[in-house]
């Protein structure tokens, strides 16, 4: 059966053979224009953007695009943009659990203010996110003149990015860790109460384990988010080269100067990045919903 | 293992008779308080303040100023722009929402999570890096640059580059709030209404349509704030030159550069209220199609 058949298969294939595109043109228009006005707007918005993007960079010569991407300012700015995103997004880890924690079992008052709020980095432009945490975290505002006395400098820093970083990230964990707390069964954890466990040690082998991956991707998310943002770190950042300079400012200014090799080459890692986050996020969505099947 | 399993039925038996009343199991201590405090004290650091902060500023010093500061021509011509980009860029991502909702949800076939996570693809992209393609596509040295300008037209620098840019950010919030709806709401009513002979064109606008309008509003409203917000991709391509190219976002930035601390903040308190009516939107949506889950 199985020689039998593609010997078969061919000789019926071949008369459709020199109308190949004709084959496809027919298949295409069997296709619902659903699909089609999906297709056509993703072409035009993402596919042909991202591709312009990457035959770019593509000309440069590879040494070159090396050198470029490499570069000492280039290095720089990876390294505040990781660093501060990384801050910023294991401290929503801690910080976005706990809220998801206190939103999903306590009752009190204004919570449902409190719960609409946690969305507010979506919905508040950045710029105006940067313009009011540069001010409040400047040395004469209302929590940078906290700080200064202690020598902590906030605003036009490294640490004013991560920051603005936390800020733009914030919801993610929450948004991603709420739902699934929500749906844990509290009767597990009241088994181990009766058992004789402290709230402690409830937490961390009965509540933590199933939820540690929900809580990875809610980071992952956030980082995601931190790496790329804009609009707030460079209002509250100095943007000074290898001092708090991240990547997509350094592609910003790379344009200005109408270095656009400069401007695809740096882009184009930032491109990279966002696509293996992107993988990485989607792998550990499938290994968070491992533990819904249970 | 024979003991847990001893006691599994009576445990079930409680949460099924009265899920509400079981809490006061070990709660009543201190351990709430401090962590609800914790989680207020965070979220005023990040967020309550510095919101708080954007209306200090802005009636510093009483309304006379901040209305002053509202009628200057560059503001108004940055809220007009910044409505025109909505009105444009929402209508289209809705559409496209829709229709991208509707092929994944009707139709099986291999690769779903995928073109989902290309949906998705959008978000994940930086917006200076959105900014970016669509110079490297449009401007003067991109691919389509050279017939453009033969033509005459300007994207770059230009109204059009910043509907593009707009468009682009923008895109998944739609289709993204409307597919788990869809895929909820089953086709079972839509296969009955073909069967009754109903066109697809009917099936949608008497079926489909109100029974996602609380998702699809979600998404529009949530387009819409991102569309009128949008700072960074915008700034790329627009060149930025006030009562040409400045959205309000951008004139924001710019009169915060120029030490208009005051204008700035004027103008910010306008997009913070733009972000108050979302989320108070959002909050009365979330809660229509929470009770259509409960029914």
């Amino acid at each position: 059966m199985a020689v039998s058949s593609p010997r078969s298969s061919p000789r019926q294939l071949i008369p459709p053979e020199p109308p190949v595109w004709k084959k496809f043109l027919s298949n295409l228009s069997r296709i619902p224009w659903t699909w089609r006005i999906t297709v056509a707007y993703l072409t035009v918005m993402l596919f042909v953007p991202i591709a312009a993007m990457f035959l770019k960079a593509g000309t440069e010569p590879p040494a070159k695009f090396w050198e470029i991407a490499t570069s000492p300012i280039a290095l720089a700015t990876y390294d505040v943009t990781f660093t501060t995103s990384v801050i910023a997004s294991l401290l929503n880890g801690v910080f976005g659990t706990l809220i998801a924690w206190v939103l999903v079992r306590y009752k009190f008052p204004l919570k449902r203010i409190i719960e609409a709020s946690v969305d507010l980095p979506f919905a508040l432009p950045s710029a105006v996110a940067g313009l009011t945490l540069a001010t409040v975290y400047s040395n004469n505002g209302w929590v940078g003149s906290l700080l200064a006395p202690l020598g902590i400098k906030v605003s036009f820093t490294r640490l004013g990015v991560a920051v603005a970083m936390t800020y733009i990230s914030l919801p993610f964990v929450v948004r991603t860790v709420q739902p699934v707390l929500q749906e844990m069964e509290r009767e597990i954890e009241e088994a181990a109460w009766s058992l004789g466990a402290t709230q402690w040690q409830t937490f961390w082998k009965v509540i933590f384990p199933p939820l540690f991956p929900t809580i990875l991707t809610g980071i992952a998310l956030g980082f995601s988010r931190a790496v790329g943002e804009y609009g707030s770190t460079v209002i509250i950042a100095s943007n000074t080269p290898f001092k708090d300079l991240i990547a997509p400012v350094l592609i910003f200014q790379r344009l200005e100067q109408y270095d656009y090799s400069g401007a695809t080459v740096i882009g184009t890692v930032l491109l990279l990045i966002s696509l293996v986050l992107l993988i990485g996020i989607n792998l550990l969505q499938a290994w968070a919903r491992r533990y819904d099947t249970k | 293992m024979t003991q847990n399993e001893a006691s599994f039925p009576p445990r079930i038996h409680s949460g099924a008779t009265d899920p509400k009343p079981q809490r006061p199991v070990k709660s009543r201590d201190w351990m709430p308080i401090i962590l609800i405090g914790i989680a207020i004290a965070y979220l005023a650091l990040v967020l309550y303040i510095p919101a708080a902060n954007v209306f200090f500023q802005a009636f510093k010093k009483g309304f006379g100023p901040f209305l002053s500061n509202l009628t200057r021509p560059a503001f108004l011509h940055a809220a007009w722009l910044t409505l025109i980009l909505a009105v444009i860029t929402v209508p289209l991502n809705t559409v496209f929402g829709l229709c991208a909702a509707w092929a994944i949800t009707r139709h099986k076939f291999p690769g779903r999570a995928f073109v989902l996570s290309i949906i998705d693809l959008p978000f994940s992209i930086s917006p200076v890096v959105a900014g970016l393609m669509i110079v490297l596509l449009y401007g003067r040295q991109g691919w389509f640059g050279g017939w453009l300008q033969e033509h005459g037209i300007r994207v770059i620098f230009a109204f059009p580059g910043m509907i593009l840019a707009t468009a682009f950010v923008t895109m998944p919030f739609v289709a993204r709030e409307v597919i788990p709806v869809l895929e909820e709401f089953g086709k079972d009513q839509e296969e009955a209404a073909r069967t009754l002979g109903a066109e697809d064109w009917q099936i949608f606008w008497r079926v489909t349509l109100p029974s996602i309008r609380w998702g699809l509003l979600y998404g529009v409203i949530l387009t819409n704030a991102r569309a009128m917000g949008e700072f960074g991709a915008v700034s790329v391509v627009s060149g930025n030159i006030a009562d040409k190219t400045q959205s309000l976002p951008l004139f924001v930035e710019d009169a915060y550069k120029q030490y208009e601390t005051e204008a700035a903040y004027s103008a910010a308190v306008l997009l913070a209220l733009l972000a108050v009516v979302t989320l108070v939107l959002k909050e009365i949506l979330e809660r229509k199609t929470r009770i259509k889950d409960v029914e």
